[in-house]
């Protein structure tokens, strides 16, 4: 059991980005992928959850005994891929609410329906946990929401679908330091024997509140350099030219 | 009279929505529209004799005038009205069973949730619908009030005196060729007299009345609301009709004298091969609120603007639509806010929905003379394109002379964009699911303006017909 990515080669017509990347999440664990701008990191997160703008060329992305490449983005997610986007999109006149009810209903056999009491006693919790107003139930999927409010909504939405495997692509990006904390605070509560978790960041800032057990380092589509937690402070101390030029030398 | 035997081989269900079934009719007025056809009309309903004369008046002005083809689309002129039943009338109930319906029409009437009685209704199972008890009911409580609730043929028969003096003055025969038409042949349709003072708790719907010639094509509504009458009125409803007409040309005139409010709601799921034209406006005087809530869905072709003319000061007019256009459809809608006295205030929102090949044409006209002071508009209009082959154009006539007057008028044209549906597509919805919920999402605000049944109906709607348009 696990999330597991093999020799993934994927790009957009004309260009590769990922270039043969190879990684494998356990339930239980969480990983990080840092890397400097443009090496692949929110490319991967998206050919992983089947963005139609990315073609996959070579390898394979198992989520457990599922052939994820053969499904589409929404049997993905049913599946248990969740992606935290990094710019989550704004749904005009469809409240957060309804939005994520839509999306357990979506995963229930047909003919079944949600709790709707049930349902939300446990979103208020969720909500109370993230420092979520009650008001963001009825207002449209994060419209006119700050940059801090849209992460907390994508950590909201992952508290209530329940994931098997979740990719936070940049969940860090844009957060002051308290919004930050809320933000990792929902994601530790999310740490599971049973959930894998693929942090994707630039920054090791982030990974001081939610520490992963494995640290990546993907640079030009790949991942160069793999590690405990120690990495990221090497990283944070040599820069990412230091991860560059390991790649150089072992080329 | 025809004879033929139904044939069930003939029902065809093409589309979701779009079925019909052979008819049978007691009085048929016979093929085409000619001044016999007029008389025999007339006979029929034993109309008085200036009613007849109204219809000839109207055939007249039909024939002289010409095809608004000089604005309006060329797909007019594919209507060749030689080729129609000006009159039909069935006193005779179908011969035909529940279980000759359709699976596919059955099962769109389950997903719409329609009462299992109204789906008999719908299609053509029963002649009328079978509401005697709540008719009754309804009737006795509003003819206590006063209220005149009849057929145009038995209103401008049995109160001349009161309907007559507005038949035919808010639109008149020659507004255009289809009022024109309509006035020639209409039959069917409401006429409504609230007395003074007299507020109608609940809405009047097409339903309650017993007359089955509630869905015919050319009928005639008149709703007049007495000073400080207020009522709301509702007709059709989210269901997919069954048609043996493909012309339908009705003509709905609202006065609401001072101080009143009236209150029409529409809504409509034309089949595709449906010619939908359609004239609609209200008077609305001294303190008077007249407004239309419209949804029109189907149709090959809607033409339908509905409007205000507020006569007295501080009238109101309010025109809220949705229309929703799939492939093989083109609904050219629209409001005309004419402002005729001062401090007179109107309000347009319009949205519309393109599907696939569909079109929709927003056509808007707010009229503000130079004399008149302390008028306001506002107009918002929004389109939404789902595919790349959706189209929609929008032709605003704001037409205010003098400085004393406020308007603003906004107009956004939008798509679903892919990176909306591959964001809710990633919390597990299907592409459907995430098309109907941004669909949904973007007429909402309007949507609270029904009736809570006609907006659980309508969302429902939404969700099937975008089933049908993600491959």
């Amino acid at each position: 059991m696990s999330l597991k990515i093999e020799n993934l080669h994927a790009g957009i017509p004309g260009r590769e980005i990922l270039k043969g990347l190879t990684l494998e999440v356990k339930p239980g664990e969480v990983h990080a992928i840092m890397g400097p701008n443009g090496s692949g990191k929110s490319t991967l997160s998206k050919v992983l959850a089947g963005h139609e703008e990315y073609a996959v060329t070579e390898g394979k992305v198992m989520l457990d005994d599922t052939n994820l490449l053969d499904l589409a983005v929404d049997a993905r997610s049913r599946a248990g891929l969740f992606l935290a986007f990094q710019y989550p999109f704004e749904i005009p006149g469809v409240s957060n609410a309804n939005f994520i009810r839509a999306a357990l209903q979506a995963r229930l056999p047909k003919g079944e329906d949600i709790d709707a009491v049930a349902f939300y006693k446990r979103m208020y919790a969720r909500m109370d946990e993230l420092e979520m107003s009650r008001s963001f139930t009825a207002r449209s999927v994060n419209e006119g929401f700050s940059g801090g409010e849209k992460k907390r909504n994508e950590i909201l939405q992952m508290m209530m679908l329940e994931p098997k495997y979740a990719v936070l692509d940049e969940t860090d990006s844009g957060l002051d330091i308290d919004a930050l904390r809320i933000v990792s605070k929902g994601v530790n509560a999310m740490r599971s024997s049973e959930r894998g978790l693929l942090v994707i960041t630039h920054y090791q800032r982030l990974l001081d509140y939610i520490k992963p057990d494995v640290v990546h380092v993907m640079v030009d589509g790949r991942i160069v350099h793999s590690g405990g937690p120690e990495l990221a402070l090497v990283l944070e101390e040599k820069g990412y030219d230091w991860a560059k030029e390991e790649l150089v030398n072992a080329a | 009279m025809t004879t033929e035997t139904p044939d069930i081989s003939d029902i065809r269900a093409d589309s979701v929505g779009d079925f019909r079934f052979p008819e049978q009719h007691k009085f048929d007025a016979g093929m085409g529209l000619s001044e016999k056809t007029v008389d025999y009309i007339s006979d029929v309903k034993n109309d008085d004799k200036w009613v007849r004369d109204f219809r000839k008046h109207g055939l007249k002005t039909f024939l002289e005038k010409p095809m608004p083809t000089h604005w309006a689309t060329k797909d007019l002129e594919n209507i060749h009205f030689d080729q129609f039943r000006y009159y039909l009338s069935d006193g005779q109930k179908p011969k035909r069973s529940w279980d000759d319906v359709p699976d596919d029409i059955k099962r769109t009437f389950d997903r719409l949730g329609i009462p299992e009685q109204e789906r008999k209704f719908l299609a053509g199972v029963e002649a009328q619908y079978d509401s005697e008890a709540a008719y009754s009911n309804v009737k006795k409580v509003v003819e206590e009030q006063g209220v005149i609730f009849l057929n145009s043929s038995e209103a401008l028969q049995k109160h001349p005196e009161i309907f007559r003096k507005w038949f035919g003055k808010v639109i008149p025969t020659g507004d255009n060729k289809f009022s024109a038409l309509n006035s020639a042949v209409f039959s069917g349709g409401s006429f409504i007299y609230i007395p003074p003072g007299v507020k109608v708790k609940h809405p009047l719907q097409a339903y309650f009345r017993i007359n089955s010639e509630q869905f015919g094509q050319f009928e005639r509504t008149l709703i007049i609301a007495d000073e400080g009458a207020e009522v709301m009125y509702m007709e059709g409803c989210t269901a997919p009709k069954f048609e043996t007409a493909t012309l339908h040309s009705a003509v709905v005139e609202l006065v609401a004298l001072k101080g009143a409010k009236i209150q029409y709601v529409t809504v409509q799921n034309w089949s595709s091969n449906v010619f939908n034209l359609v004239t609609k406006r209200g008077l609305a005087m001294e303190d008077a609120e007249v407004k239309w809530i419209d949804c029109n869905i189907g149709s090959r072709l809607t033409m339908k603007y509905p409007g205000v003319i507020m006569k007295g000061k501080r009238a109101r007019g309010e025109v809220i639509s949705i229309a929703l256009a799939n492939t093989g459809q083109h609904q050219d809608t629209g409001a005309k806010m004419v402002h005729a006295a001062d401090e007179t205030t109107s309000n347009i929102i319009s949205k519309s929905i393109s599907i696939g090949k569909g079109r929709a044409t927003y056509r808007g006209l707010v009229h503000i003379p130079k004399h008149l002071k302390g008028c306001k508009n506002n107009t918002e209009c929004d389109a939404l394109l789902i595919n790349s082959s959706s189209r929609t154009d929008t032709y605003p006539a704001i037409n205010v002379r003098g400085n004393q007057h406020a308007t603003q008028h906004e107009a956004s044209v939008s798509q679903v964009s892919a990176e909306q549906i591959f964001y809710m597509q990633q919390r597990g919805l299907s592409e459907a699911e995430a098309m109907s919920l941004s669909v949904n999402g973007f007429i909402n605000d309007l949507v609270r303006e029904f009736p809570m049944e006609y907006s659980v109906e309508l969302k429902r709607l939404i969700d099937l017909e975008m089933e049908g348009s993600v491959g």
